[in-house]
């Protein structure tokens, strides 16, 4: 197996077809894992914690109903058991698709879709803290609603504790993780239609 | 002492577009004059610095380079695999589902410029995904790329035959899914640090 998170995640060797694909674009491939290590193993966490990171991983690709839940898992179990613990308890009440949300009031107003806004209740709050409550909200905006995002929503996590560049590699993290499970849904197809 | 968002007082474009827009942020960006040796190279292209999309960005460079790298690959390399005009499409196809009416007034009008069918780019910011597209390339990699985008994701071997059927090699086929993927990572940070604004007149 490669060092490349995405690989692991589909389950691709060298010499495989899809290796040699993926191989076709280098860059992609490796920035891709330069993305990942920057935001889950990152040098500097003054503004965003290793803790931080890994539950919001975890949330974003479960919410998500992605296959790369169960890494992200692993991951944040590691750091903290409890907290993976008290998200899987939250998730079937905040789980749901998209994507949905409002557009500026004129012609797509027709295309308006509601969903479901979630909050953190205040037991999971009593255990992941404000900040970190307030990242979960946030991502689930960013997963289900992404057009519903204002600066309002920016303003809950700035009086949560985050400051703009936590926002910045909060918003990256979740965002990234949004390519990440799509190229490896899609790729995975493509593995399984290969002869 | 608690950060506060901007508030910036527009009209913001409330319909698909090709036209210009521009782009305002929620968040204060890094002014140019303060910029580190680590943030210009998180820029990777100095030209970058004039952006206050960027500018805001660059307050965490390093995800800023890499996620900037890996767009230019899945966008610019041109061996062989899908043509610019329908990595361009997909994009347009992912922000036209996402809603992120930025996003697809960019790469609406780069997909109209390499393909020369603004038309047909605009029937789909008009109509949507479902409107008529004629050409069967054109039709798979919307349908392909508004798939992957929605949640759970309904991207399955269907999609895969039809880019195939279209006469898109494999390679081809992985460019269509990571052009549909990046713009579910573009999509989100537009949509949600700032807001569009209207042509420049």
């Amino acid at each position: 197996m490669t060092d490349d998170v995405i690989d692991r995640l589909i389950g691709i060797e060298e010499g495989d077809a899809l290796f040699t694909l993926r191989a076709s674009r280098p860059d992609a491939r490796a920035n891709a894992q330069a993305s990942f290590e920057a935001l889950l193993q990152p040098d500097d966490v003054e503004h965003a914690s290793r803790l931080e990171r890994l539950a919001i991983a975890w949330w974003t690709v479960a919410l998500s109903h992605s296959a790369t839940a169960p890494f992200y898992a692993d991951l944040l179990a590691t750091e903290s058991p409890e907290t993976l613990r008290a998200l899987e308890g939250a998730l079937p009440e905040a789980v749901t698709t998209g994507p949905s949300g409002d557009y500026p009031e004129g012609p797509l107003t027709v295309e308006d879709v509601a969903g479901p806004h979630w909050a953190p209740s205040p037991a999971l709050t009593a255990v992941v803290g404000d900040r970190l409550a307030a990242a979960l909200a946030h991502a689930h905006l960013l997963t289900y609603r992404p057009r519903d995002s204002s600066p309002d929503a920016l303003q809950a996590l700035l009086d949560a504790g985050w400051d703009a560049t936590g926002v910045v590699t909060l918003s990256q993290l979740v965002s990234f993780l949004h390519f990440q499970l799509r190229v490896v849904a899609g790729l995975t197809v493509l593995k399984g239609s290969l002869r | 002492m608690t950060d506060q968002v901007l508030r910036p007082a527009i009209d913001v474009p409330n319909a698909f577009t090709q036209a210009n827009l521009g782009w305002e942020p929620w968040l204060e960006p890094v002014p140019k004059e303060e910029l580190t040796d680590r943030q210009w190279a998180g820029l990777v292209d100095k030209g970058r610095a004039n952006s206050p999309y960027f500018r805001l960005l660059v307050r965490d460079p390093d995800i800023l380079g890499a996620r900037t790298r890996t767009d230019n690959d899945i966008f610019y390399n041109e061996r062989g695999g899908l043509p610019r005009a329908l990595r361009e499409l997909a994009a347009t196809a992912a922000s036209r589902t996402n809603g992120c009416i930025f996003c697809a007034s960019v790469h609406s009008r780069f997909a109209a410029h390499h393909s020369k069918r603004p038309d047909d780019v605009q029937r789909l910011l008009d109509e949507g995904l479902d409107a008529p597209q004629d050409d069967p390339q054109w039709r798979a990699v919307i349908d392909a790329s508004a798939a992957l985008t929605r949640t759970p994701g309904e991207f399955g071997p269907e999609h895969v035959q039809r880019l195939r059927d279209a006469g898109l090699d494999d390679l081809a086929v992985a460019d269509a899914i990571h052009g549909a993927a990046f713009f579910n990572w573009a999509n989100r940070l537009m949509l949600s640090l700032g807001e569009p604004t209207p042509p420049q007149g």
